[in-house]
C-alpha cells in the first residue's frame, strides 16, 4: 500500500505560503507592542493597588483570561459595529489585532507585576531614602531588574500568539492559515498544505526561540563582575 | 536640630510607637538600643516617612511636619534630610559600587556624571572599597556591600544619616570593618541616629544612648548614665542578659552583641 502524500507538494506549496507570513508577523508583533503598553500600565495598577483603577482592572484580567480568543475576536469584529455603528469601518485585521492585543494583555499585565514584585522592595526604599522620587526610582532601578525578570515569560506569550494569529483567518483574514486552506481545498492536498502551514510557524517559533535564548544568556551576565 | 513630638505609630491593633519623644542636637550620635520589637526600627523609619507614622510632629535640620497634616511635599523635604543604611544593605543591584554611590545625585541633585563619579569615589575611597568601583553588588561579601551602602547614604550629604542596625545581618568576621567606617563618619561631626545591638560600640562613640522597650522610650542620657547607671528597672534588666549573654560567649553558638 502506498500512502497518499506528495511530500514534493509540500515543498512546492510553501514559498506560496510564505508570502503571507509576513501578515501573520504584522498582525503578531503590532498586538505584541498595543499589549505590552496596556499590560505595562495594567501592571503599575496593580503594583499600586490603585483604588477603583485596581477592580477595574481585575474584571479586564480576569475576563480577557477566562474567556477563549476566538469569542473575544467575533465579539470585536461582528458584535461591537451591532453597538456601535462606527465599528462598521472596522477591517478584519485591526479588528484581530484588537483582540490578541486586548487578549495579551491581561496575561502580561501579570507577567509584568509578578517581574516588578520580584525586585526586592529595599531597593526600592533605598532609592527613596536618597531622595529619588516614585518615578525615578521606578526607571531607574526597578525596571531595568524588573524588566529582565519578565523576559522569559513575556517571550512565551510572544510564541503564543504567533500562533493564535491564526484565528485571524476566521473573519477573513488571509495570512498564512488562511492561504493554506485555500491551498489545500483547490488541490484537494488538504494533509500537505496544513503539514505546510504548520511548518513554517514552527519554523517561525523556533527561529524565535533561538534568538531568545541567546538574548537570555547574554542578560543572565550582565550585574556580575 | 532633630526634634520628635508624641510620635505613634500602630500596624493593625499592634501600638508600635507610643508617643515617642526625643531630640538630638546637630552633629550628635545617638544609639538606639533596646530588645528586638521594641519599636526601635519603626521608629528609624518613620522618620523618613518608609513607614507613614499615625500622628505626632517631627522636625530635622529645619523641616518640620505635623504628621496629620501633611502633604506629599512636605514629606519629600523631610525625606531629604535623611538618608539610611538598611540592615539589608539594600543596594541596587543593577548597578556597579560607583553607581550605587552617584545615581542620586546626577538624578536627584541634577550634578553632572563627571563630577558625581568624582564624588562617588571619594566616598568609596573614605569607606576603603575603592579599589571595586566597577563590580557589581552580587559580587562583594556583606561588610564590602555595608561599606557601600554607607558611602551611599553619605553621598547625598543630608543632615543626618539613619543606621537601621547596620551589622545585624553581617557575618561577625565583617562586623569589626563595617563599625570602624561608622566611628570614622562619627567623628566627622555627622548627626547620626543609630539602631544596634552592639552595645560596646554603643558606649564607645554614642553622644546620646536611647533605650526603648515595648514603644517607649524608657530612659535616655549619656553612655555612662545609661549604661553604668540605669534608674529603671526595665533596662537593669536588658543590660543584664546582656552582658549575661555577653560573658558566656565563648561557648555560645550566639555571635557577639546577640541579645537573646
Amino acid at each position: 500500500m502506498v500512502l497518499n502524500i506528495d511530500l514534493v507538494y509540500v515543498i512546492e506549496i510553501i514559498p506560496e505560503l510564505l508570502k503571507y507570513l509576513p501578515i501573520t508577523l504584522y498582525i503578531t508583533i503590532i498586538a505584541m507592542l498595543i499589549a505590552i503598553v496596556i499590560g505595562a500600565i495594567l501592571s503599575i495598577i496593580l503594583v499600586n493597588k490603585v483604588p477603583v483603577l485596581l477592580q477595574l482592572a481585575r474584571i479586564y484580567i480576569s475576563f480577557f483570561r477566562g474567556t477563549p480568543v476566538l469569542v473575544q475576536l467575533l465579539m470585536i469584529y461582528f458584535g461591537l459595529p451591532q453597538i456601535f455603528p462606527i465599528f462598521n469601518e472596522l477591517g478584519a485585521e485591526a479588528a484581530a489585532i484588537i483582540a490578541f492585543s486586548l487578549n495579551t494583555s491581561s496575561y502580561l499585565a501579570e507577567i509584568f507585576r509578578a517581574g516588578i514584585q520580584s525586585v526586592d522592595k529595599g531597593q526600592a526604599e533605598a532609592a527613596t531614602s536618597v531622595g529619588l522620587s516614585y518615578p525615578q526610582a521606578m526607571q531607574g532601578i526597578i525596571l531595568p531588574q524588573a524588566i529582565r525578570n519578565a523576559i522569559p515569560a513575556t517571550g512565551n506569550m510572544f510564541i503564543g500568539l504567533i500562533k493564535n494569529s491564526s484565528l485571524a483567518f476566521t473573519i477573513g483574514v488571509t495570512e498564512l492559515l488562511a492561504q493554506g486552506k485555500l491551498l489545500a481545498s483547490a488541490n484537494l492536498r488538504f494533509f500537505e498544505a496544513y503539514l505546510a502551514v504548520g511548518l513554517i510557524y514552527w519554523a517561525t517559533t523556533f527561529l524565535y526561540s533561538q534568538l531568545q535564548g541567546w538574548y537570555e544568556k547574554r542578560i543572565s551576565k550582565a550585574y556580575i563582575t | 536640630m532633630i526634634k520628635v513630638s508624641n510620635l505613634r505609630k500602630s500596624f493593625k491593633d499592634n501600638l508600635v510607637l507610643k508617643d515617642i519623644s526625643f531630640d538630638v542636637n546637630e552633629g550628635d550620635v545617638v544609639a538606639i538600643i533596646g530588645p528586638s520589637g521594641s519599636g526601635k526600627s519603626t521608629l528609624l523609619r518613620c522618620l523618613n516617612f518608609l513607614e507613614k507614622p499615625d500622628a505626632g510632629y517631627i522636625e530635622i535640620g529645619g523641616e518640620s511636619v505635623d504628621v496629620k497634616r501633611v502633604n506629599r511635599a512636605a514629606v519629600n523635604k523631610l525625606r531629604m534630610q535623611t538618608s539610611m543604611v538598611f540592615q539589608h544593605y539594600n543596594l541596587f543591584k543593577n548597578k556597579t559600587v560607583l553607581e550605587n554611590v552617584s545615581h542620586a545625585l546626577v538624578v536627584t541633585k541634577k550634578m553632572d556624571r563627571a563630577h558625581a563619579k568624582q564624588k562617588g569615589r571619594d566616598l568609596l575611597n573614605q569607606v576603603g572599597i575603592l579599589e571595586k568601583e566597577n563590580h557589581y553588588p552580587i559580587s562583594l561579601s556583606g561588610g564590602q556591600q555595608q561599606r557601600v551602602g554607607i558611602a551611599r547614604a553619605l553621598a547625598v550629604n543630608p543632615y543626618a544619616i539613619l543606621f537601621d542596625e547596620p551589622t545585624s545581618s553581617l557575618d561577625p568576621e565583617w562586623v569589626g570593618e563595617v563599625l570602624r567606617v561608622i566611628s570614622k563618619i562619627a567623628k566627622n561631626n555627622k548627626t547620626m541616629l543609630i539602631v544596634t545591638h552592639e552595645m560596646n560600640f554603643a558606649r564607645e562613640i554614642a553622644d546620646k544612648v536611647i533605650f526603648m522597650a515595648d514603644g517607649v522610650i524608657v530612659e535616655q542620657g549619656t553612655p555612662q548614665e545609661v549604661f553604668d547607671n540605669p534608674k529603671q528597672e526595665r533596662t537593669k534588666k536588658f543590660l543584664e542578659n546582656f552582658n549575661r549573654n555577653n560573658d558566656i560567649k565563648e561557648d555560645s553558638f550566639y555571635p557577639a552583641g546577640y541579645v537573646k
